[in-house]
């Protein structure tokens, strides 16, 4: 089978960016497994609904470690809401293409990646905006119930 | 520098089985076919790599069938020797579960066109054992094809005692020896083979060139039909520069046998020592003695082969794997599913096959280098 990665994405395999934990992250995911062959874990950092930080650690091939370096490195900053809409197309277009095989790499990096937003979204506390709404919600319940 | 640790896939043509085959490109370009006075000579030269051949197998010469590969004269055997010996009675074919694709391929069409096929299973070493065999066979069973050596993951099956429990329930034998040049003394008639499949670019020779050889008293359905060359058995013009090619490329093979075990021994010894005293948490896959010299198949834990191959190749080490990531199916390899590995070890496998053209200063490099990639991988992996 030929492999004809392009010159960036053997750049992000050679050179990944944004490897490693977050400890205490505001999210967290893993995607994939390796009896399939391919597992990323991402790790958040969010601050005023920003992306503070983002890390991963990759069980992977070339094109899954890749993948997962240009996507972080193209959502860190975003708001969590720009990240959202970050789709694969995206990733394969930043990369230069991948080879059709390896589509998948990128669609599951960006899963994941969704994947820790929401388990930062479900968690929720320790934010800005979030909270508020969380705290309003449960006082007017409980004014609800002592009336 | 460039290191080559591939050579289970190919090798590199000797140049002296070079040097044979160019007259044969450039000057002595007849058809063999031909009856003018050029095309003749080129048919003698050709019935000479024949008997070569033969000699250095321990069959007949006009058992001999050339092909354009080795895929092509299991196709022919398996397929041709199933729809030509089909009876009520006989309807089955046995191969192992670990046999190269083209064998697999060819049984699974089969079973489309109704036979009944089974796969003896391995055991954890990646041996196909006679009593597994015992287990399937019966007197429904046309043909019995163990390959003799794994490309894979190197192991090497008891082929006579394979044959004898086929040819005692009245079935045929089949072995796919492409992986077994020079490392076993290959003898049809003492071995008690029906058939063999050899590939020239195996050892040292060209590619485009492989051998069905045949037992002529057993009914075959060519694959390929046309001008009716090979006595029929198949069709299309003599390759003279591949097949004197792979005669030669036999013949040395054969004749600097010992050096060259004792070279790839020292080899893949050497290899091994430094990677178990470089690297930890590797594993050899399959059995650690009935195994060819020339192989290595290893799990390295936490990380998965693709990557491994990739990191390798950009510091000039060419290698392979059979990891799911760099399959066309995406699929691991049903070899080193078969032996029962460890799912999550499934993905984590590469293949280091050495050769004539290594060296030890190779090998070291190879070690220094793999050092740093496991590592690095191993840096960031989610399960290390």
């Amino acid at each position: 089978m030929a492999l004809n990665y392009t010159k960036k994405t053997i750049n992000h395999f050679l050179k990944p960016q944004n490897i490693g934990k977050i400890s205490k992250p505001d999210g967290y995911a893993q995607i994939g497994n390796m009896i399939c062959g391919d597992q990323l874990d991402f790790f958040l950092k969010v601050e005023k609904g920003k992306i503070k930080d983002v890390k991963f650690l990759s069980f992977g091939c070339a094109s899954n470690i890749a993948t997962a370096s240009i996507l972080t490195e193209k959502v860190k900053g975003l708001t969590i809401n720009q990240a959202k809409k970050y789709d694969w197309k995206k990733v394969v277009k930043e990369l230069g293409g991948l080879p059709r095989q390896k589509i998948h790499c990128s669609v599951m990096a960006v899963q994941g990646l969704q994947k820790a937003i929401a388990d930062y979204e479900k968690k929720g506390d320790g934010e800005v905006k979030k909270p508020i709404a969380k705290k309003k919600s449960v006082a007017v319940k409980k004014t609800a119930s002592k009336k | 520098m460039q290191v080559y640790l591939d050579n289970a896939a190919t090798t590199r043509l000797d140049p002296r089985v070079l040097a044979k085959m160019r007259p044969y490109l450039t000057t002595k370009y007849a058809n063999a076919s031909s009856i003018h006075r050029p095309g003749q000579q080129a048919f003698l030269d050709l019935t000479r790599a024949r008997q070569t051949v033969a000699k250095l197998i321990g069959g007949e010469a006009e058992g001999i069938i050339f092909t354009a590969s080795a895929t092509e004269a299991n196709n022919f055997i398996i397929k041709g020797v199933a729809r030509a010996n089909r009876s009520p009675k006989k309807n089955k074919i046995i191969i192992s579960s670990i046999e190269h694709p083209c064998v697999r391929e060819s049984a699974l069409e089969l079973e489309k066109e109704g036979f009944k096929i089974e796969f003896i299973p391995a055991n954890s070493d990646g041996l196909i054992t006679p009593a597994a065999l015992q287990k399937l066979i019966d007197d429904t069973t046309i043909l019995v094809s163990v390959m003799a050596v794994n490309n894979e993951i190197g192991t090497v099956a008891d082929i006579v005692a394979l044959a004898k429990i086929a040819h005692s329930r009245g079935a045929y034998f089949h072995s796919d020896a492409v992986q077994a040049v020079p490392y076993l003394k290959l003898d049809v008639k003492k071995m008690g083979l029906d058939f063999l499949t050899l590939s020239a670019h195996k050892f040292y020779g060209p590619k485009g060139v492989g051998l069905a050889y045949i037992n002529r008293q057993i009914k075959i359905r060519p694959l390929i039909v046309g001008g009716g060359q090979e006595d029929g058995y198949r069709s299309g013009t003599y390759n003279i520069p591949g097949i004197i090619g792979l005669a030669v490329a036999l013949e040395l093979a054969y004749r600097e046998r010992s050096a060259y075990l004792k070279k790839v021994t020292a080899l893949r010894d050497h290899f091994w020592k430094s990677l178990k005293k470089a690297i930890p948490e590797v594993k050899l896959n399959g059995s650690r003695t009935k195994r060819v010299p020339a192989n290595l198949n290893i799990m390295f834990g936490y990380i998965e082969g693709e990557a491994i191959l990739i990191d390798l190749s950009f510091k000039g080490i060419h290698v392979s794997t059979g990891s799911a990531c760099s399959a066309t199916n995406l699929k691991a390899s049903y070899v080193l599913r078969a032996i029962g590995l460890d799912k999550n070890f499934l993905n984590s496998n590469i293949r280091f096959s050495f050769g004539r053209f290594n060296t030890p200063a190779e090998i070291d490099y190879t070690i220094k280098c793999l050092k740093e990639t496991v590592k690095r991988l191993r840096s960031f992996s989610p399960v290390a």
